[in-house]
Parts: structure tokens; sequence; C-alpha cells
């Protein structure tokens, strides 16, 4: 059928408007990662500014584009970009050899230096990574500075931390949780504008740069956006961007002459030569990197198991107090009961888990490992809680009367048949609730417990890939979880409810 | 009737408007197998339960032995357990302990209420078993267990602490005509060995073969009073 005449004017009115759009260069970051380098513009929220902001508008202009920001959380821009969500990463994303090797990335066009800061009290006795034996020192999970922290770890004894933002290091750092921060100068500086009580010191533990990052099959535009960045180092414009946000220091002049001479940069510099780290390695085949990571990723198992075995066996028991109040409890206690439940049913255990280990901290410094147990324990016992309510009342009255008509107490009948029959009615879905729980656990990754999600979220990001990781992760959850659900099936044949 | 050992005065229940119980006043004597019979919500079944403690009621008082509930205000614990060890219920489905073993079913209230050690109930759990007729069926659970012994296994859970007055709500709803023969030799041989009998029922026939009294409830009220004149000890 031809298009009528109407029709076909509207339809080239629109390619016509279609084709007068600007293209767009979409880039990735996320703003969630603050200032200076990407953050949601104070005056207009829907508005981002930062230096990374600016290098995408320098960069768009060059192949007259226009910039468009597409927000993606930091820890995934890599996966991003490679299926294609966006053109190019730029969110003060640091050069690695996996990076190279697995993504087509652009030129440096910032050099940042790993420090590491302590408490003010502290600044004589910390002064490097080995210094730190037997302490905690955090940072970012999935950074080049978690990788040197790792290293430390085998080389030094110190315990590496990882947090899911920059933030909570430093405040924890002031509380006393961990005794050492290891992240980049600008992350540190930007800190110490709003936190005080901590020193960086003066001797950085390793080299790192800022570059952009395309899609493999990108590699021409990336190439012609590495001319536009030497020409912005040329020109002074990416000084003039640096110098606007506060983050233009000595090591930028070294590093634009080195480019601009054509020289090849390494992508980390470590400046402990005692440290072996997966960055300084270089890229490691997936099969090398699964054997290197499998140890780590048991113990991050064994994390997980034991935190979900204890954090189940407390829910079952502070549920069944709470389903026992709510059914044997005068009205007040029953009322009390049931708006924890409600409350805790109806708001996310994301934030009852940061309430407990970040919230309350000036009044209980909780150890991160009891603040995800707790959280974990207090957040289950309300849903475990109602499964047992539902189950105690399912026991028919006549089972009860035929108990108290024999002689048995109050006490007696729900020992000997009220809660042995709710158990069995309880079970299957109880099974279902501590297999959630394997799972669930990977939540506390928030309160710096490196569980196995979170070991694997590491061990891809170091890789680039999460086809070995991702694999290895599912193999051992489903390691943990299938002999509990075999073992709950065999314990309701036994224990099966007869019919209603 | 000097030698009762039930005797129910001026009962009254009510719930909302309707009266459930209306002045139900009876006595049973010691060895006495008493029929009540109406037809269905008629009340026969409440009768029973206030008697075995679990409907409390607002009027009037009944009396078990030496023990006595009072309408009006509910029973204390004490009260409660002490009309417990006189009266011991089969309920019209059974309601056997779904968890437990027929055996343990039985030896559950000796063990936990009378404080009896294992083996003596389980001894006499084994001699009711051999009694009732049910006794390779010890190890069965309830829900594998016939209509008809599940009846004899709730009986002896029932007998099991030894009550002098049973309670049986509708014992032949679930049997054949040749099971309530059984049925009726079985409580004839109860009352014989001394044991006060009120079922609850409206069949007719088996009351009236089985029964030395019968009593007639209608709208919670017992209107008639009959007497068969059997004598059960002559059945067997």
């Amino acid at each position: 059928m031809r298009p009528s005449r109407p029709v076909f004017v509207v339809i080239l009115a629109i390619s016509a408007v279609v084709a007068a759009q600007p293209r767009e260069l979409r880039w990735a970051g996320d703003s969630e990662g603050g200032a200076p380098f990407v953050e949601a513009d104070p005056s207009r929220p829907d508005r981002v500014v930062g230096f990374d902001v600016e290098v995408a508008s320098l960069l768009a202009r060059s192949l007259d584009r226009v910039p468009r920001f597409v927000n993606i959380t930091f820890t995934s821009i890599d996966q991003s970009i490679a299926r294609g969500d966006a053109d190019i990463g730029l969110s003060g994303i640091e050069d690695t050899p996996a990076r190279r090797a697995t993504l087509a990335a652009t030129i440096p066009y910032y050099r940042f230096r790993e420090v590491l800061s302590v408490r003010d009290g502290d600044e004589g006795r910390f002064r490097t990574l080995s210094d730190l034996r037997g302490k905690r020192v955090g940072t970012l999970g999935g950074t080049i500075a978690y990788e040197i922290l790792l290293g430390a770890e085998r080389e030094y004894g110190l315990r590496a931390v990882s947090y899911e933002d920059d933030v909570h290091p430093y405040s924890d750092l002031i509380i006393g949780r961990v005794d050492a921060v290891l992240l980049d100068n600008v992350l540190a500086e930007r800190r110490r504008q709003t936190i005080a009580g901590f020193t960086v010191q003066p001797q950085s533990v390793a080299i790192g740069h800022y570059v952009g990052v395309l899609a493999p099959s990108n590699a021409p535009l990336r190439d012609s956006l590495n001319e536009t960045l030497r020409g912005a180092m040329r020109d002074g414009s990416l000084e003039r961007i640096l110098r606007a946000w506060g983050v233009w220091n000595d090591d930028q002049p070294a590093l634009y002459a080195r480019l601009l001479a054509g020289d090849q940069v390494p992508a980390v510099v470590v400046d402990d030569t005692g440290l072996e780290t997966a960055a300084s390695l270089g890229v490691l085949s997936q099969w090398d990197a699964a054997h290197r990571y499998l140890p780590s990723l048991v113990r991050a198992s064994l994390v997980t198991l034991v935190l979900s075995c204890l954090a189940m066996a407390l829910a079952v028991g502070l549920g069944t107090l709470i389903a026992l109040g709510r059914v044997y409890g005068a009205r007040p206690v029953g009322l009390v009961l049931t708006a924890y439940v409600e409350i805790i049913r109806g708001t996310p255990i994301l934030l009852q888990l940061f309430v407990l280990y970040y919230g309350i901290a000036a009044a209980v410094r909780l150890p991160a490992f009891v603040a995800a147990l707790l959280g974990l324990a207090l957040n289950y016992a309300a849903y475990e809680s109602e499964i047992y309510r539902a189950a105690l009342q399912a026991v028919s009255v006549g089972q009860l009367e035929a108990a108290r008509t024999l002689g048995l107490t109050e006490r007696q009948v729900l020992t000997l048949v009220r809660g042995p029959q709710a158990f069995r009615l309880a079970l299957a879905p109880m099974t279902n609730d501590f297999v959630a729980m394997l799972k669930d656990s990977s939540l506390v990754s928030v309160l710096t417990v490196l569980e196995l999600t979170k070991q694997t979220q590491i061990f891809a990001t170091n890789l680039g890939s999460w086809v070995v990781p991702g694999l290895l992760c599912a193999a051992l959850y489903l390691a943990m979880s299938l002999p509990l659900s075999a073992l709950a099936r065999r314990l309701e044949r036994r224990w099966k409810a007869p019919a209603a | 009737m000097s030698d009762a050992l039930l005797r129910l005065q001026d009962v009254g229940l009510g719930r909302g408007t309707r009266r459930i119980l209306d002045g139900v006043a009876f006595a049973v004597a010691r060895g006495d197998l008493v029929a009540i019979m109406g037809p269905s919500g008629s009340g026969k079944t409440t009768i029973l339960r206030t008697i075995a403690g679990l409907e409390p009621f607002e009027r009037g008082e009944i009396v078990v032995d030496d023990v006595r509930l009072r309408g009006g205000a509910p029973a204390g614990m004490g009260t409660l357990r002490a009309i417990r060890r006189k009266v011991g219920m089969v309920f019209q489905f059974h309601h056997l302990f779904e968890h437990l073993s027929a055996i343990d079913n039985v030896c559950l209230a000796p063990v936990h209420a009378l404080g009896i050690a294992r083996p003596a109930a389980e001894r006499r759990a084994h001699e009711l078993f051999v009694a009732l007729g049910v006794e390779h069926r010890a190890e069965a659970m309830p829900r594998h267990l016939s209509g008809g012994e599940a009846q004899r296994i709730a009986i002896a859970r029932a007998l099991a602490v030894d009550p002098p007055l049973l309670l049986m709500d509708e014992p032949t709803a679930s049997l054949d005509p040749a099971r309530r023969v059984e049925l009726g030799e079985l409580l004839c041989r109860l009352v014989a060995e001394g044991r006060t009998l009120v079922i609850a029922t409206h069949d007719e026939e088996f009351a009236r073969t089985w029964a030395t009294r019968v009593l007639r409830v209608r709208e919670g009220v017992v209107t008639e009073r009959d007497n068969p004149g059997n004598n059960p000890g002559n059945k067997m």
C-alpha cells in the first residue's frame, strides 16, 4: 500500500528533523562519584559538572557532536561500555593492564598518586604500608589501591578492607575502624575538605592515571580522541579545565611531555618495590586469573556460609520469640512486636545495614561482621516470625483441645504438640528463606565484609570480564544452596504434614 | 441418685442472642452408660465440652466427683487440671496428634502430665492396645490409620490417664454396622471395669441397644429422660 500524500509529507518532515539533530557523544560516568570528577550541579540537579564533564565536552566538540551524559554505576562502567550503552567511559577511570587488554583505552589525561592517609596522631607511626602490619587499611574495592593492599596483605600482613564508596573509608579512619586509607590524591584531598582529623602522608605508594575507555570495536574513535587529548595538552585547554577544578599539579606537565614526545606511559608504577600486585604484573589469562583468585573466592564463600548460618540461627531464635509474643502475649506486647515486624518489612535491608553500621557508630561502634550478622538476623527475624505465627495458628484447635483434655499445661501443649506441628509446617518456607539469606548476605559488602559476591566483583573488575568469575561464583553459591535444599526436601518427606 | 459421678445443675450458655444450653440439669451414676441424643446443633457436643472444661458457661454448675466447675467466670488452671484428671474425652474426629505415632500419642499425657516413667507408660499403652485390638498399629502414624483404628487409639489415649468418666462425641459416626457392634461391646466392657461413660450421638439404634439411659436434647434443653433399662454388662 502506498502512503497517502499527507502521510508521506509527515514522514518526510520527521526524517528532516531527525537528520538535522546533531550527533551525540554518549559518555558514561557515575554522578555519585562526586566532585571534582562528576557530580550533580547543586544549583541545577538535572545537570552534571566536574572536570570529567568538561573533558567529555572537549572530546565531543572535537567530533562536532553533542555530549550526552549516561549515568552508570562506577563499578559497571567497563561492562556497560563493552556492551555499547555509551561511547566512552570517563569518571576517574584508572588505567590498568586489564583495561588496556580488554577495552580500547585512551591515552592518560591525568596522573595521580596513591597516597596513605592516617589519623593526625599516627603520622609518625604509619608512614608506609610496611608500618601497618596487623592493621586494617581501607580503600575502594576494585581499584589499583585495593590490588596494592592485597599485595601488602601478603607482604606485610596488613588487612585490606574494601569499601563501596570513598567517604566511609575516611569516616571510619577517624573513628578507628581502620588505621589507614590508601586512595588517590584527588580523593584524599577532596575528603580533607569535609572531614578533619587525618593527615595525608607525603610519600606516594604508587603512580597511576585516569583514562577514557571505549569498546574494542571503537578503536578508530579512540585514536581520534587521543589526537584531541594531545591537542588539548599542547594548547593548554586541558590544563585550564584541571586548574578550574583545583586538581592541576606538577605531575601533569611531566606526563604531558612524555605523551607529546610519543613515549609509552606504563599504566601503574608501584613505588614500593617489595610489592607484587596484579596491577603491576600485567594481564593474566582467564584461567591463570581463576587459579589465582579461586582461594580468595573459597575464603569469601566461607564468610558467606558462616555469616548466613549464624544470622539464620539468630533469626530463627528471635523470630520464634516474636511469633510467640504475638500469638500468646498481652495486647501491648503484640502491638510492639507487630510494629517491629512492619517497620523491618517496610524498609530496605540496605538502609537497615547502613543504620546499624554507620548510623549508630557515634554511640555503638559495631565491628563490620557483627553489624552484618545483626543486620541480617534482625531483618530475617521479622520475616521468620510471620512464618512461625502463621504456622502456629495453622495447627488445628482440635489438636490443642485434645492435648488440654489430657491434662497437659498450656506450656506443654505448646512444646509437645503445637510447636512440633508448627515447625513441620514452617520447614519449607524456612529453607526457602535460608537459601535466600545465602544470597542476600551479599548485601553486607556495603559494610566492608568481603563475601562471595563482592570478591567476585573485585575479581571481575581486575580481569575486565565477568565470564569466569561469574561461573565460579555461581558454582560456589550452588554448592552451598543445593545440599541445603536437598536436606530440606528429605526432612519434609520425613515429617510430611497430613493432607488437610 | 446419691452415687452420682457427674451432676449438671441449671447449666446455661449463649452466643449472642442464641441460647446454646438452657438450664441443662442431669446426673450420671457411677457405672452408667448414658447416651445424649438429639438432632445436629441441639447442643449435645457443647454439653460434653462444658463437662471437659473446654467451654466456659454462663450459669449453673457442673460437679464431677469432688471437682466443681461454676458458671459465670472462667475456671482457674488448678480446677481445670483437677477436672481433666477425672474426665477423658474422645472427639468425633479423634484429633490424634498428627506428628506422633500411635504409641507416642498414648504415652504423651502419662509421661508429661502424670510424670509416669516412659517404660511404665509404654507397658500400660500396650495393655490398652491389646484390650482394644490395635496392638499391631502401635508404631503407625495417625495418617495411616483407618477410622476405626484411629478411634480405638483415641480411646486408648483417653484411658491412659485413667479417668473415671469418659466422654465420647459421635463415636459411631465413622463406623460400619459390624464395627458399631464391636464398639458397643467395647463400651460395655469399659463400664464393666467400673468406668462411667457419657456419649453424644444421633444414632438411635446404637443408643437404644447399648445405653443404660438416654437423654434427649432439643435447642439446648434436656427434654426427655428415657431409660431403656439396659444393663450393659448383660450384653457381653
